[in-house]
């Protein structure tokens, strides 16, 4: 059933981020011998940044977007697999850099690659029923795939962050409705103590992303009596370049409508990252009026749908935090031996 | 660090928060109890400006025990816009990429890490301004 809130609810600021480091498919091709490209490049922390950090820099830009006081944020969540600690939250450091301590909840949520849009609908409901009048929710990943693996050419770093807010404060996006689509699919997984993940190959494909990512969309739209021409924009979850055109042409959408939002040739899969990146290079293009769809997908297995109608406020004000295209034109091409120091797979 | 010692400077140094004298207006970071400048004991938080120009700069190479991994890295001295002077790390930069006078701004990195099992620090080090 589509979930839709009491109160007018909307993202009241945005911020995203992406570490400059790129590594190219081809680099990792030349290592092991491979022929695939996935994606063209991706991107990889430097030595002293982590989710934690790469959390913090897009919730730094998303305050400073909305220009609110950060003790008026209630919730602090962040959605991410790549936790530097296994056990002591994110969401406190993040909440602590940004002036939101101490009247503020605050936690991490892991459901693969859809944590961040998981963590989207509890500040939405937060700030739909008045417990809060801000909520942030995060989605930041340092993924990692085993050397050789497809996913080593693809798992990538970055993320974003979005503060959610209630009418009449000032939104410039505002929430529909929403709808998850859930199921227990072991297509992608790792175990505590595990440095990698396993996958079930091309299991991942029809059953697993396509069957989710499908079936949220079209609930979504369903329910709201919307088809894909109603939307100027769509964003589906980006674990390569193939799946989210196929998977925009199965529902009906053209590369028009994707395109702003396709972060994945230059990026990687940002795993939690990866929808609200996309999402946040779609606000960074729109107008007042349109609608925007946004699908994430999370390996396990789940999909959460979102429809968005874009507000006059996204035009009156300048904005202070850099725009997606600029992280991504913002790189530094690192060869294998410099992305194996990077991602500690030395021992020194 | 302990771990008493960085819980005591988290927000201070999370949020780039220094202390002013209030009898003459000297700035500090990190902060301090009694004023360098006059003597006085009244001094008030101060929330440092995180943008500022590379006063001059070098390469460390052989690091201090605990910053082995992130060796070659810069440290430079940055004066922020609002004339206070911070020893930083300069990031997201190659050596010969530097020059004094360059204009950077704040960016929240790990500073150090206590081995696998303990603490993570983070705070402040500064990188070229992102627009
Ligand atoms: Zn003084």
């Amino acid at each position: 059933m589509i979930m839709k809130t009491v109160n007018t609810v909307g993202i009241v600021g945005y911020g995203a981020y992406i570490p400059m480091n790129r590594l190219r498919a081809s680099e990792v091709n030349r290592v092991w011998g491979g022929s695939g490209t996935p994606i063209e490049e991706k991107s990889v922390t430097a030595m002293d940044e982590d989710a934690v950090t790469i959390a913090v820099e897009c919730a730094r830009y998303a305050v400073k977007r909305g220009k609110i006081a950060p003790k008026d944020i209630g919730a602090v969540y962040v959605g991410t697999e790549s936790k530097p600690y296994a056990v002591k939250p994110c969401g406190t450091i993040v909440a602590e850099s940004i002036g939101a301590t101490p009247n503020v909840m605050a936690a991490d949520y892991e459901f693969a690659c859809k944590a961040g849009t998981e963590a989207f609908q509890t500040c939405i409901g937060l700030v739909s029923s008045g417990m809060v009048r801000y909520a942030m929710a995060i989605g930041a990943d340092t993924a990692q795939g085993r050397p050789a693996d497809a996913l080593e050419y693809t798992a990538a770093c970055g993320g974003a962050a979005y503060i959610f807010g209630r009418k009449p404060d000032r939104t410039i996006a505002d929430l529909e409705g929403s709808y998850s689509f859930v199921t227990d699919t072991p297509d992608f997984w790792r175990r505590g103590r595990e440095m990698y993940p396993r996958h079930g190959s091309r299991f991942t494909g029809e059953p697993a992303y396509f069957h989710h990512v499908i079936s949220a969309a079209k609930g979504l739209m369903e329910e709201l009596g919307t088809e894909p021409g109603d939307f100027t924009y769509a964003v589906f979850h980006q674990p390569n370049t193939k799946f989210p055109i196929k998977a925009a042409r199965t529902i009906g959408f053209g590369m028009d409508a994707i395109k702003p939002g396709l972060v994945v040739p230059f990026v990687g899969n940002t795993y939690a990252g990866s929808t609200l990146l996309g999402l946040a290079a779609t606000l960074d293009v729109a107008s007042p009026g349109d609608r925007i769809l946004a699908v994430s997908y999370g390996s396990g297995a789940g999909s959460d749908a979102f429809s968005f109608i874009v507000q006059d406020e996204i035009a009156n004000n300048p904005r202070l935090d850099p725009p997606v295209s600029v992280f991504i034109n913002r790189k530094r091409y690192i060869d294998y031996s410099l992305y194996s120091k990077l991602r500690g797979k030395f021992i020194k | 660090m302990s771990v008493p010692r960085y819980w005591r400077e988290t927000r201070y140094r999370y949020r780039l928060i220094g202390e002013m004298c209030t009898e003459c207006g000297a700035i500090f970071f990190p902060r301090r109890a009694v004023c360098l400048k006059c003597g006085s004991v009244e001094l008030e938080e101060y929330k440092l400006k995180e943008i500022g120009t590379v006063a001059t700069w070098t390469t460390i190479r052989n690091p201090p025990e605990g910053y082995e991994k992130y060796a070659p890295y810069i440290v430079a001295l940055v004066e922020l816009d609002d004339g206070v002077m911070v020893l930083t790390q300069v990031v997201d930069i190659e050596p010969e990429e530097m020059k004094t006078g360059m204009r950077v701004e704040a960016a929240f990195r790990k500073v150090k890490e206590d081995g696998s099992s303990g603490i993570i620090e983070y705070g402040f080090k500064f990188r070229p301004i992102i627009e």
